[in-house]
């Protein structure tokens, strides 16, 4: 049973002050439901993606809490957590309820407020994705991981700072014409180099920011779509998930993300496709060398080859594979529970032909979304063509 | 901070540092693991682990979580035994290491639980 895509949305993202994870929650559901021309009282099923709010809000039970502030009490409702996978785990299940036959019309989506804690506290709840006493004890925080895998990389493939700034320059340049973006500005090389350090090798704007957003999508079985007169023109072709260790010290290439690798390939064998056949991707660039180790695993790229694909333009709008039109993590910014439907919402506006950084005609997208180091992976595949 | 940790952390101060090696199949990893992730046998025995390993990765951090915030900058080290098994800590009596070269390993108690360091050998 193939499942389609009705409608996404996702709010802007950045600081929301003046809202909360439920209000924030709500405003792209609502955005959502409208663009696929249903009501709350439509939906049957919910999966939202939440990271850190039982730390930043003191609240868990975030399923039921959003199922009842978008007026849906009457749906089944979860909160789906794989760290800042969250939301493509979200999405995932929403597909297979559909897919299996269990459910007609699923509202998947995420969201994260991050901004209402300080720094510390949020840097604090992030590291919670990592192993708590091999990692965290220690003192190791996230940039820090990642800042292992990046050393660890550029010294088995010779590759430089400069390679990994070549990403940021690119995201944060496809940012600025995206109107939900956090980050507006353009950046260059030596400034991405000259930015203060966080965790060497990895400077400040090899970093994600810390954002506040919601993003949803509606997901719907396609006899629903036939049987209610529903326009749908992207449909939700195949997914893959797997884990890895959940500490880096366990893995035996620090410069490899596996989970990410077989989430690939079970996504392309569900999809029935190869990484040749997908014309547009967003990808978790939560640091620099995130992109260049993501667009290895997801095969465009051979190992040690990935850091030439910004530096040589092969993944820029208008390159061979363009990855994060939207300005990814980077410069869109990164509601970590939110970020695989966030993902959706930008390759579905692609496959639509409504994307701010249109690439030319595309027919398959692909979302892949990371928790943690590496711990865990989801691939999600998207076909233009609808009910 | 398990009390597993607490255990591992407090033989490594009291050099005798240990880690698991499956019967099974040689795979080596360290507690409280019990399932091994190679052939899904439950036959880990505990070993003596070397006070010796290698630099894998290194990684100075400037921007920290609240418990090391006043700690910064501060270097983390990824190091690999003989025996297989990698172990992240704190470097100690340097400002840097560079991948390949020896550290000793050793833990320190804090307030709240216990830090995994390694230090230049020799």
């Amino acid at each position: 049973m193939t499942v389609q895509i009705a409608g996404v949305a996702s709010t802007e993202f950045g600081e929301h002050p003046d809202s909360s994870t439920r209000e924030l929650f709500t405003d792209a559901a609502l955005e959502a439901l409208e663009d696929a021309s249903l009501s709350v009282h439509d939906i049957e099923e919910l999966y939202a993606g939440n990271f850190i709010g039982d730390l930043t809000d003191d609240q868990a039970h975030v399923g039921a809490m959003l199922a009842d502030y978008i007026g849906a009490r009457e749906a089944a409702s979860m909160r789906t957590e794989s760290a800042c996978a969250s939301a493509s785990s979200a999405a995932r299940s929403g597909a297979q309820a559909i897919a299996a036959g269990d459910a007609d019309v699923a509202l998947v989506g995420g969201v994260e407020m991050m901004h209402a804690s300080g720094l510390g506290e949020v840097t604090d709840a992030l590291a919670n994705a990592a192993d708590n006493e091999y990692e965290n004890e220690a003192g190791l925080t996230f940039p820090g991981i990642y800042a292992l895998m990046a050393q660890a990389y550029m010294r088995e493939f010779d590759a430089d700072q400069e390679d990994l700034a070549a990403v940021a320059v690119k995201n944060y340049e496809n940012g600025t014409t995206n109107p939900i973006a956090q980050r507006l500005e353009e950046t260059d090389v030596e400034n991405v180099l000259d930015s203060p350090p966080v965790a060497t090798p990895l400077n400040l704007q090899d970093c994600c920011p810390i954002t506040d957003g919601a993003s949803a999508a509606v997901l719907v079985s396609a006899a629903y779509a036939e049987e209610h007169g529903l326009e749908t023109t992207v449909s939700f072709e195949g997914s893959g998930q797997s884990s890895d260790s959940l500490a880096l010290q366990d893995r035996p290439d620090l410069a490899r993300t596996r989970a990410a690798e077989r989430a690939a390939d079970q996504a392309y064998d569900s999809a029935g496709i190869s990484p040749d056949d997908v014309d547009v991707v967003e990808l978790h660039d939560c640091f620099t060398i995130a992109e260049i180790l993501a667009i290895e695993s997801l095969g465009f790229f051979e190992r040690g080859e990935g850091a030439r694909g910004a530096v040589e333009g092969e993944t820029a709008v208008d390159g061979r594979i363009p990855v994060n039109t939207s300005g990814g993590l980077l410069a869109k910014g990164h509601p970590v529970g939110a970020t695989g439907v966030a993902q959706l919402v930008e390759i579905t506006k692609q496959l639509e032909g409504r994307h701010p950084n249109q690439v030319d005609d595309p027919t398959v997208g692909l979302t892949h979304t990371v928790g943690g180091s590496g711990a865990s992976c989801v691939v999600n595949v998207l076909r233009a063509g609808g009910e | 901070m398990q009390q597993w940790f607490i255990d591992f952390a407090e033989r490594i101060d009291d050099g005798d540092p240990i880690y698991l090696a499956c019967e099974e199949c040689g795979t080596t990893a360290l507690p409280p693991r019990s399932v091994c992730p190679e052939c899904g046998t439950r036959t880990f025995e505990e070993r003596s682990l070397s006070e010796t390993a290698t630099v894998t990765a290194s990684t100075t951090i400037f921007s920290s979580i609240p418990a090391y915030a006043d700690e910064t900058p501060y270097t983390v080290v990824v190091a690999t035994f003989d025996e297989g098994v990698r172990l992240t800590g704190q470097l100690r009596d340097a400002d840097s290491v560079e991948p390949g070269e020896t550290v000793t390993v050793d833990a320190e108690e804090r307030d709240d639980g216990w830090l995994v360091t390694f230090s230049p050998t020799g």
